[in-house]
């Protein structure tokens, strides 16, 4: 199990090497952040000054030596827009985009695990059809279009919700949360449902997946024969064993529920990372766009990790493979 | 040619060829046939838009700024009709759907081709070489696999900058790993069959039997993979041309036509993200429903 661990991080070390250089070349292939920085009415010597300043003169390869000695302490460099270290920028940000990314997985689990029991324990009602074909939506839909048409129904014609923001916060260990205010609550659902939409399909039909294989199982046939009552069965003995694989696929999904709230903090103007790769992206602030790939690429890397040593914890034959 | 089909057609009337059979097992599914037609329809719309669109809406000679913001079924100052309205440049909606779509559905597809011709290389290169070039593929397909797409294409896009080629880059550097898996996956179970063992025997060549033998056997799954995957890249080329990331303000796709809509929309001026948004909807179900239908008639699992 050691080895296979200690060889698990060596890859995970060796991907986030490769991932840096990759991520500092293609960065610096964009566009020239002298032209973009420097203002044209500065002369030569504030020009030459800036870019000193900056790092700007030294030879590629030394920039990344001077990078990633700097990444290896904590610092990603500072924002050219901002002024500010760009791994703080980040990590400012980073409370609203995982407030989003559980709002929508909490809604995901919510609104898809009674959905998917009762189309799991009534295959052949209409409603069950329903929902079904509701899910393919669910899975076709383009999320920023959704999120858009949100906007129009429920801020704009009927005004019930607000469109755009994060609403009034609450500090709490330093990090400022929306869900603990009423206004917060307001300004997260449509965001939160919008970024869940694929995940809630996803639930329902993993769930009704499951159910409709749990409820063939002899030890629900026995339960049943013991004469418990139906709710007894659906809730102990079914819907109990099938939660176990829906949390795993929600929770590995989570990564990805991340990435996506790219397109939903646009959408609605969240303050969150997301929105702030798109913005920098937009005005060439390479520091941070730097910062937040190698943020990404690391919380990959651990979620995969977890997830294999989490595996091989659960099934020897992963381990076993790894070995021959 | 003809005159054997002819020929042959009436000493055996009641055996039908695979392509026979699969196109009535096709259309056994009413709701896969319509989609099948809803998509050659908006095909048949994005190509032939330069003569069926009302309005060039690249000609800025035809736009008048006084008919912008129109609401749909308005009357515009040049005497037509706009039926979906029209944008902040006055342009007709309905015509700029139609050159979207062109955009869109050039992307997708474009993309979808190359990605599928990279990754069945790399997959069938995988399987039949075995050893460390299998290992080494199939990791880059793990790595690649395990970074949600939008995020690798967002990474490319922020490198390369806007543009229809650096869009169709990105999409098929987060696809191919898709048809590299499934042709490995279907490649490794036909190559240990009988015919490709005679194939061997008779000392054909290699290139010979990868492609005259192993791929048309493969190609099944390649199928239901490039479909769902062209509606896959239709979506994602419109997120990031919503983004601001995707292909340049000159050639509008239908996500670039729904994000100029988004600062109108507050005001309540919903058609110009509305109308797009249903065209790309439209597309990418009509393309579903077909690969769902695809993947019943081509998976030999499900046969009864």
């Amino acid at each position: 199990m050691t080895a296979f661990l200690l060889r698990r991080l060596i890859q995970a070390a060796a991907v986030v090497l490769v991932m840096s250089l990759l991520v500092f070349l293609g960065v610096f292939a964009v566009g020239d952040p002298i032209e973009i920085l420097i203002s044209p009415e500065a002369d030569q010597f504030e020009r030459e000054r800036a870019i000193k300043a900056l790092g700007l003169d030294l030879p590629l390869w030394r920039q990344y030596l001077v990078f990633l000695g700097n990444a290896l302490r904590g610092d990603l460099g500072r924002s050219f827009v901002f002024n500010e270290p760009a791994l703080r920028l980040i990590l400012d940000r980073m409370p609203a985009t995982l407030e989003l990314a559980v709002g929508a997985t909490v809604a995901a689990l919510i609104i898809g695990l009674p959905l998917g029991l009762y189309a799991g324990l009534k295959p052949n009602s209409p409603l069950s059809k329903g929902i079904m074909a509701t899910s393919i939506l669910g899975f076709s839909l383009p999320t920023f279009w959704v999120g858009l048409m949100l906007i129009m129904v429920f801020a704009v014609q009927l005004g019930w919700l607000p469109s755009t923001g994060r609403g009034e916060t609450v500090t709490i260990l330093g990090m400022r949360w929306s869900f603990l205010t009423r206004d917060g609550i307001a300004h997260l659902i449509m965001p939160a449902l919008n970024l869940a939409l694929f995940k809630i399909s996803l639930v329902i039909r993993l769930t009704r997946a499951g159910v409709r294989e749990t409820m063939l199982m002899d030890y629900v046939k026995f339960a049943r024969a013991k004469g418990l009552s139906p709710a007894r069965v659906t809730f102990v003995h079914v819907f109990k064993n099938i939660l176990i694989p829906v949390v795993t696929v929600v929770g590995l999904e989570f990564g990805g529920t991340i990435a996506f709230s790219v397109v939903t903090e646009s959408v609605f103007a969240w303050p969150g990372m997301g929105k702030l790769i798109i913005d920098s992206i937009n005005v060439l602030d390479r520091p941070v766009m730097v910062a937040y790939l190698m943020m990404i690429v690391l919380l990959f890397i651990t979620i995969n990790l977890v997830v294999d040593i989490t595996y091989s914890l659960l099934d020897p034959r992963v381990r076993l493979e790894g070995k021959s | 040619m003809s005159t054997t089909t002819i020929a042959a057609a009436p000493a055996a009337p009641k055996v039908e060829t695979p392509f026979q059979r699969f196109v009535s097992e096709f259309a056994a599914s009413r709701i896969a046939l319509f989609g099948l037609v809803l998509f050659l329809a908006i095909v048949a719309i994005a190509v032939l838009a330069p003569f069926i669109a009302p309005q060039n809406p690249y000609d800025l000679a035809q736009l008048d700024i006084m008919d912008g913001r129109l609401e749909p079924g308005t009357v515009g100052a040049g005497g037509f009709t706009y039926w979906l309205g029209t944008d902040d440049q006055g342009r007709d909606m309905l015509s700029g759907i139609m050159y979207g779509l062109r955009i869109s559905l050039m992307v997708g597809a474009g993309s979808a081709i190359i990605a599928c011709l990279v990754g069945a290389s790399l997959g069938m290169l995988a399987a039949y070489a075995g050893g460390r070039t299998d290992s080494l593929i199939m990791r880059l397909v793990d790595l690649q696999l395990s970074f949600p797409a939008i995020l690798a294409a967002l990474m490319i896009l922020a490198f390369l900058g806007k543009g229809i080629l650096n869009v169709v880059f990105a999409l098929v550097i987060v696809e191919w790993a898709y048809y590299a898996r499934t042709v490995r996956g279907s490649a490794l179970v036909e190559r240990r069959r009988e015919y490709i063992e005679a194939a061997q025997c008779l000392a054909l060549p290699t290139r010979r039997i990868i492609f005259r033998h192993l791929l048309p056997n493969c190609l099944p799954p390649l199928i239901v993979v490039g479909t769902m995957q062209v509606a896959r890249a239709i979506a994602l080329e419109a997120t990031l041309s919503f983004l601001g990331l995707g292909v340049p303000i000159t050639e509008p796709s239908l996500g670039l036509l729904i994000a100029n809509g988004y600062e109108y929309m507050l005001s309540g001026k919903y058609w110009i993200s509305f109308y797009p948004g249903i065209a790309l909807l439209v597309t990418i179900v009509s393309i579903n429903l077909v690969g769902d239908q695809l993947r019943d008639v081509l998976n030999p699992r499900l046969k009864r």
